[in-house]
């Protein structure tokens, strides 16, 4: 059915698109500003071997950079398959099992998903501290045996808000799950791993995969627990980025962002395709 | 081979209730289910068919009592180590898999290799009328369909016993009907003790060797589909099978089977008592007679004779239902067959009736 569109329905459409966009766009476009202070554009730039990807280049060649963007894929990493793991167990324990205090554990799992993050970042730089001055005082360590803060701590401090909101996707998949089909499993002379493995994490991989996708997202932008919860060796991007724009800011942070907001681009397409092709399963 | 495909002895459930009281699904259960028989558990919605399926499946464990299969006690084994399979009411397929696989997972968990997966699959989807649906999903079928295929499913194992949860309960009349002789022939065909679980009492004795009737947990009778229609031995098996009429009374004089009962309005009723059940002068009891076996139309030698009047007439093709409110205020609804080739009604409202009754026909109830 092909209907009228009302031009201000139109007009009202296009101006929510370049309300969100141009920012992006300008963004981009600036990656390829030839002027180095970056505050109008003067031209696209052609310099050295990458011409106009100058910027891109100049970017590789940063070794902090580097350094801050591998930090932060490795966090987002591990922290993904770790809360996605613990994530969907305890999406499953709340969905199967009835214990006592259950009401309990599963409001206090909520918690982190609604406290502002601040806190959350305060609280764990308050503990880690805490711990780690216990332990080294307890064990006597020192000198580069001390436990400090660093990427170990980002890493954990990635998995704590990432678990909840893991959990809080799996559950959803879940609410859907009919449990006779374990039991079938089981009554088909599968065992309780087998059924796992063969029936119940297939049926709900689109829900782990979307509550994995959601925790790599928060963990690669994190900045305020990061912030808090950082030492040496553990800057991540965010962080990185921050110090800079301290400083000067060169046409080399738009670059970054461009390969940022391509990546982000691909995962979700990627995830998208990955969506529709299990609903037409 | 054993006598009994599957045993309970003394088997109970309890489960914790919502408010922390108790709840006893199956209270002390005992039966025996003969090897290669048909056998239904028939009885109003919670009276503890599932719970007791489930158990037998290994999916909930007595809290008392023990289950056999083929005299091997059950005790903890789990659901994927037992001789059973089962089909369940929502069918539970594996959305994920095709059909062909879906019919193939039992004997892939079993170790059976794939080529012999496949023939024995495809002999099974065969049996069930649906040869070539190996590649397709399950939500691309029917109901009927996926029905059948989790019939495939599970005899392709060729288990002891098959248990059946309510197997017809999603499918509408016709269908259920079709399925009804379909389950049928296939339980011939395999020979496989079939355990079937429904609250429908029509499907339970078309479909059965023997029935158990539960209510509340407990099995109030066992035998064979006619055994419990003709002989019911108590009051709530008589009114759940079919249809049938309730007179009470109190008991005047007995020799042996044969017992006189004294009904309301000063009626007499020679009637008869179940082998083995007391009954003892003055005793309270109920007599039963089913609306078939009564008549208006007088024959040779009926026990009992009562005069009574039409107060409704319900025609229903086949038969004809009269209510006759005897003496005393006593109601009796009486069928009769319309083999008149006009259908002609037997009697109106209003018109006085005797209406005629064996002693066997009336079955006297102590409970
Ligand atoms: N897991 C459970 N926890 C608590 N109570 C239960 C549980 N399973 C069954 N019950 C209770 O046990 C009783 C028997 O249940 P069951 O499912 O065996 O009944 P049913 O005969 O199969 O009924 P239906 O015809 O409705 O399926 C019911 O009162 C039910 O509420
Ligand atoms: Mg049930």
């Amino acid at each position: 059915m092909t209907k009228r569109r009302s031009p201000w329905l139109l007009a009202v459409t296009a101006l929510v698109y370049i309300f969100l966009y141009a920012p992006i766009i300008v963004l981009i476009v600036f990656a390829f500003n030839s002027s180095r202070t970056n505050v109008v554009f003067e031209g696209v730039v052609n310099q050295g071997d990458c011409g106009p990807f100058y910027w891109f280049c100049q970017l590789g060649r940063n070794r902090e950079l580097v350094a801050a963007a591998r930090n932060t894929l490795v966090v987002a990493a591990t922290s993904t398959v770790a809360s996605t793991v613990i994530g969907t167990m305890a999406a499953l324990a709340l969905q199967r099992y009835k214990f006592p205090g259950k009401a309990y554990s599963e409001i206090s799992l909520y918690i982190p998903i609604v406290i502002p993050e601040i806190v959350m970042g305060v609280g764990l730089l308050v503990l880690y501290s805490a711990l780690f001055g216990f332990i080294n005082t307890t064990f006597g360590l020192n000198g580069d045996n001390r436990l400090s803060l660093g990427l170990g701590t980002v890493i954990l401090s990635h998995i704590a808000f990432s678990v909840p909101f893991v959990a809080l996707v799996v559950r959803a998949r879940l609410q859907g799950f009919d449990k006779a089909v374990e039991e079938a499993a089981m009554d088909l002379y599968a065992n309780e791993w087998t059924t796992f493995w063969r029936v119940t994490l297939p049926i709900i991989f689109p829900g782990v995969m979307s509550g994995a996708l959601l925790a790599f997202t928060l963990s690669l932008d994190d900045f305020i627990t990061t912030f808090f919860t950082t030492g040496p060796g553990g800057t991540t991007l965010p962080i990185y980025v921050y110090g800079l724009l301290r400083r000067v800011t060169t046409p080399e942070l738009n670059a970054l962002a461009t390969i940022w907001i391509v990546i982000v681009f691909v995962v979700l397409m990627l995830s998208q395709l990955a969506g529709r092709r299990s609903e037409a399963h | 081979m054993p006598e009994f495909a599957v045993e309970l002895r003394n088997v109970s459930k309890r489960f914790p209730g919502p408010s922390g009281e108790i709840v006893t699904a199956v209270n002390n259960v005992t039966m025996q289910i003969k090897d290669g028989e048909f056998f239904s558990m028939l009885g109003p919605s919670g009276c503890g068919k599932t719970t007791s399926l489930r158990m037998i499946a290994g999916f909930e464990l007595p809290t008392a009592g023990e289950i056999y299969i083929h005299d091997r006690p059950m005790g903890h084994t789990p659901p994927y180590k037992r001789p059973v399979n089962t089909v369940f009411q929502n069918y539970a397929l594996f959305p994920h898999m095709t059909i062909g696989q879906n019919v193939g997972f039992g004997l892939e968990m079993k170790g059976v290799e794939p080529k012999e997966i496949q023939r024995r699959s495809s002999e099974a989807l065969e049996m069930v009328r649906l040869a070539g649906y190996e590649k397709r999903m399950a939500r691309q079928l029917s109901g009927g369909q996926q029905q059948r295929v989790a019939l495939a499913r599970a005899l392709v194992n060729h288990p002891e016993v098959l248990l059946l949860d309510e197997p017809l309960g999603a499918l509408d009349l016709k269908l259920r009907k079709e399925m009804q002789l379909e389950l049928k022939r296939l339980q011939r065909e395999v020979g496989i003790t079939f355990v079937f679980v429904t609250h429908d009492q029509e499907e339970a004795l078309t479909m059965s060797d023997r029935v158990a009737v539960m209510s509340a947990g407990n099995v109030l009778q066992m035998g064979a589909a006619s055994e419990i229609y003709e002989k019911p031995n108590c009051r709530f098996v008589a009114d759940f099978i079919g249809e049938t009429n309730f007179l009470e009374g109190a008991v005047k004089a007995q020799t042996g089977r044969d017992v006189d009962v004294e009904l309301a309005g000063g009626l007499l009723c020679r009637a008869t008592a179940d082998e083995g059940s007391q009954v003892v002068s003055g005793q309270k009891v109920t007599v039963t007679m089913r609306p078939e076996k009564l008549g208006l139309r007088p024959w040779q030698g009926a026990d009992n004779v009562y005069d009574g009047r039409v107060e409704e007439v319900v025609y229903i093709g086949t038969d004809t239902h009269y209510t006759v409110v005897l003496a005393g205020d006593q109601r009796l609804r009486v069928r009769e067959q319309n083999d008149d080739p006009l259908s002609r009604p037997l009697a109106a409202i209003g018109d006085a009736v005797k209406v005629y009754c064996d002693e066997v026909s009336a079955r006297v109830l102590t409970e």
